[in-house]
């Protein structure tokens, strides 16, 4: 993976998840028609971006782990089979959700609202197989200069690329779910949910069997 | 699986309300025998389009598979509660009922989808499975919550208590287990439901299986041994928090109407009889500084009668009272309509000020002595008992049997079911019978309607009007 398809992937990314309801802007609409005010929308927003944050660094720090502690082929592989095992559980189970029931929730319960969201939407996971390209790639332009062992391991550690990545990821997520809940909430209303909220479980669920099978052939 | 949300889930009651019209009703009816022929309960369904020459008749049917069910309350597998922001699941399809047997304690599972006046029966959760995975029995009400099926449940399998809330998965209907994780002194059970904005569940009392199954029990009653408390719990933590007690005399604290604006604290609840005086009555729940608290406010005195009038359970009091055995308030909170099954009228209030409800109707049918006349039928027997509201609150379908045990009791000749529609027209307009509406059940009871595509008492909003 080129270094530019890599960010352009994870802006992607972010933008689909800004814009999916069930990843936060819906509880940010809701709580600013609860307590009605618009300043109960903005304020739900960073909440709900550090919890999908967490979830996704949670999955980098795995994988920057793992990339320390394994050969590059035992990462792929392992990444490979972790993400064709989500997609094939997505695919069986497309209703599965953590257990929650509250709608007056404080900003931390917010956090790991998303943060359980995330994680079980699989939002970590998906980026996983980016940050293995960004780090592939980086492996293949640094083994030159670094011909020496002890250098080439901290060369695989893109801690930088990934804490941008994540950033990159995060930010355009929040862009987009901002604009989405304030339109929303000003201006469109929640009829919108019934004609334009399209169904793409099975896409998503697809979409992970896809990153595996790249991941394992890459 | 279906590309976008199910047609029939609705963010708030506003957006409800400007739905279509309902075109189908399903109607559960109570086989008695007393037609002298014993055969299974029913789920039917009746025709409701307008212009539709078999408007306002049964047009399909599905027998259960056992004998001796005692069809009561059913619900929906999924509603509108399903686009609730915490975990929304959209594209669930609203095509499943399920339906109990509240004597048989099976769990009827039907399917309206593909042709919804000829219902299917595709699974059947069996009692002793029920008991085993949840410890209850006798399943009463069902409502689609955010994370599965909420079913309320009189008592357990020896026929005592407590009663309580079990959960079925929303995908397979398998029970999962009881609700509660801590229930505090609460043991009995009938109703179950939300105000979903609060985080708060309610459940209301009646009476275990030992106490109701064989007709009311004067003792009991007397004694004031029958539910007088209302419960709330804490949703999420699944915890008891407060049991109210309406007052001994207050006997049998039934149907749960909470506000359908989840920005609303409040709610109201039916109270069958009062010992003191026979009067029945309606309390409001509202929550002040985080509590739950409960006050009545409305009162429907008994009805000075003749003994002779009286059947042998009533005789000694020398009235009737009033049985207000079901409410239901309509989709925008602000009509709220009250059976009076053994007076026989179904009263209308404007109930915008909850604290302060306001008469703006009445209509009589049936009861215990007034045998009150339908246009299309003469008098009648039974009376209005379980009410169903259009989500546009114009139409209200009434049927008129209770509870096979207790029917006998207050209507001992037997009750000749009926389905009728009255037309409630807003902000206390006309209130009237639909004369040309009457679906006689003969040799059968009907009890409680759902009407296609939701009704007032089936669906919860995440997100105000």
């Amino acid at each position: 993976m080129s270094n530019d398809t890599a960010w352009l992937t994870l802006a992607a990314l972010g933008a689909y998840h800004g814009v999916n309801p069930a990843m936060g802007w819906l509880f940010a609409v809701s709580r600013g028609l609860t307590e009605r005010r618009r300043r109960a929308v903005w304020r739900s927003l960073l909440p709900i971006a550090i919890g999908h944050e967490l979830s996704i660094a949670l999955v980098a720090l795995v994988v920057l782990g793992l990339s320390v502690a394994v050969d590059p082929g035992a990462l792929h592989l392992v990444a490979a089979a972790t993400l064709v095992a989500f997609g094939i559980f997505r695919f069986v189970k497309p209703h599965a959700h953590p257990r929650w029931t509250t709608m007056r929730v404080t900003d931390r319960e917010l956090t790991l609202w998303s943060f359980l969201m995330s994680s079980a939407h699989g939002a970590g996971l998906m980026v996983a197989p980016v940050l293995i390209g960004l780090q592939d790639h980086l492996d293949t332009a640094h083994v030159a200069e670094h011909q020496r062992a002890d250098l080439a391991i901290v060369s695989r550690l893109p801690l930088p690329q990934t804490g941008l990545g994540i950033m990159l990821h995060v930010g355009v997520m929040l862009l987009v779910m901002g604009a989405v809940a304030i339109v929303v909430y000003e201006r469109v209303g929640l009829e919108i949910l019934r004609r334009a909220w399209i169904n793409t479980d099975h896409l998503w669920a697809g979409a992970f069997l896809l990153a595996g099978v790249v991941t394992f052939l890459s | 699986m279906p590309l976008k949300p199910d047609p029939s889930f609705y963010p708030s009651p506003a957006s409800a309300i400007e739905g279509p019209r309902e075109e189908l009703a399903y109607v559960v009816t109570l086989n008695t025998g007393t037609n002298g022929d014993r055969r299974p309960d029913a789920l039917t369904v009746v025709d409701l389009q307008e212009g539709s020459a078999t408007y306002g008749t049964p047009i399909g049917r599905l027998d259960m598979p056992n004998v001796g069910d005692e069809l009561h309350h059913f619900g929906w597998n999924a509603c509108s509660s399903a686009l609730c922001p915490w975990a929304p699941h959209p594209h669930v399809e609203r095509r499943y009922l399920l339906v109990p047997g509240l004597r048989s304690s099976r769990i009827h599972v039907v399917d309206v989808k593909d042709d919804p006046a000829n219902p299917k029966l595709v699974k059947v959760v069996e009692a002793d499975e029920l008991a085993r995975r949840t410890g209850y029995s006798r399943p009463h009400t069902v409502h689609c919550g955010p994370d599965g099926l909420y079913v309320s449940a009189l008592g357990a399998p020896d026929g005592g208590g407590p009663g309580g809330v079990l959960l079925l998965d929303h995908d397979s209907f398998d029970p999962l287990g009881r609700w509660e994780i801590d229930r505090g002194p609460q043991e009995l059970s009938y109703d179950v439901w939300w105000n979903i904005g609060y985080d708060t569940l309610l459940t209301s009392e009646w009476g275990t299986p030992d106490m109701v199954e064989d007709g009311v029990n004067p003792e009991l009653l007397l004694a004031g041994r029958y539910g007088h408390h209302l419960h709330a719990w804490d949703l999420r933590r699944r915890r008891h928090q407060q049991a109210i007690d309406l007052g001994p005399e207050q006997q049998m604290v039934l149907e749960l109407r909470p506000a359908h604006d989840p920005t609303r604290p409040y709610g109201f609840v039916g109270v069958v009889i009062s010992t003191a005086d026979l009067s029945a009555s309606v309390w409001l729940w509202d929550r002040v500084d985080g509590e739950v608290t409960a006050e009545k406010v409305i009162e429907i005195p008994a009805e000075p009668a003749e003994t002779e009038q009286l059947p042998p359970a009533l005789q000694p009091f020398g009235a009737v009272p009033p049985l207000v055995t079901d409410i239901a308030l309509s989709v925008d909170d602000r009509t709220l309509y009250v059976s009076c099954w053994g007076t026989g009228e179904l009263k209308r209030f404007d109930v915008s000020d909850p604290r302060r409800p306001r008469e703006t109707g009445s209509v009589r049918l049936g009861g215990i002595v007034r045998r009150a006349p339908h246009p299309a039928a003469g008098p009648v027997n039974g009376g209005p008992q379980m009410v169903e509201v259009s989500r546009d609150g114009r139409r209200v379908y009434l049927t008129n049997s209770l509870y096979a045990s207790w029917d006998a009791q207050f209507y001992p000749e037997g009750i000749d079911g009926w389905m009728v529609k009255i037309d409630s027209e807003p902000d206390g307009g006309a209130f009237e019978v639909d004369p040309g509406f009457y679906v006689p059940y003969d040799g059968e009871r009907p009890h409680q309607i759902r009407l296609q595509g939701g009704d007032a008492s089936s669906d919860s909003y995440c997100f105000p009007s």
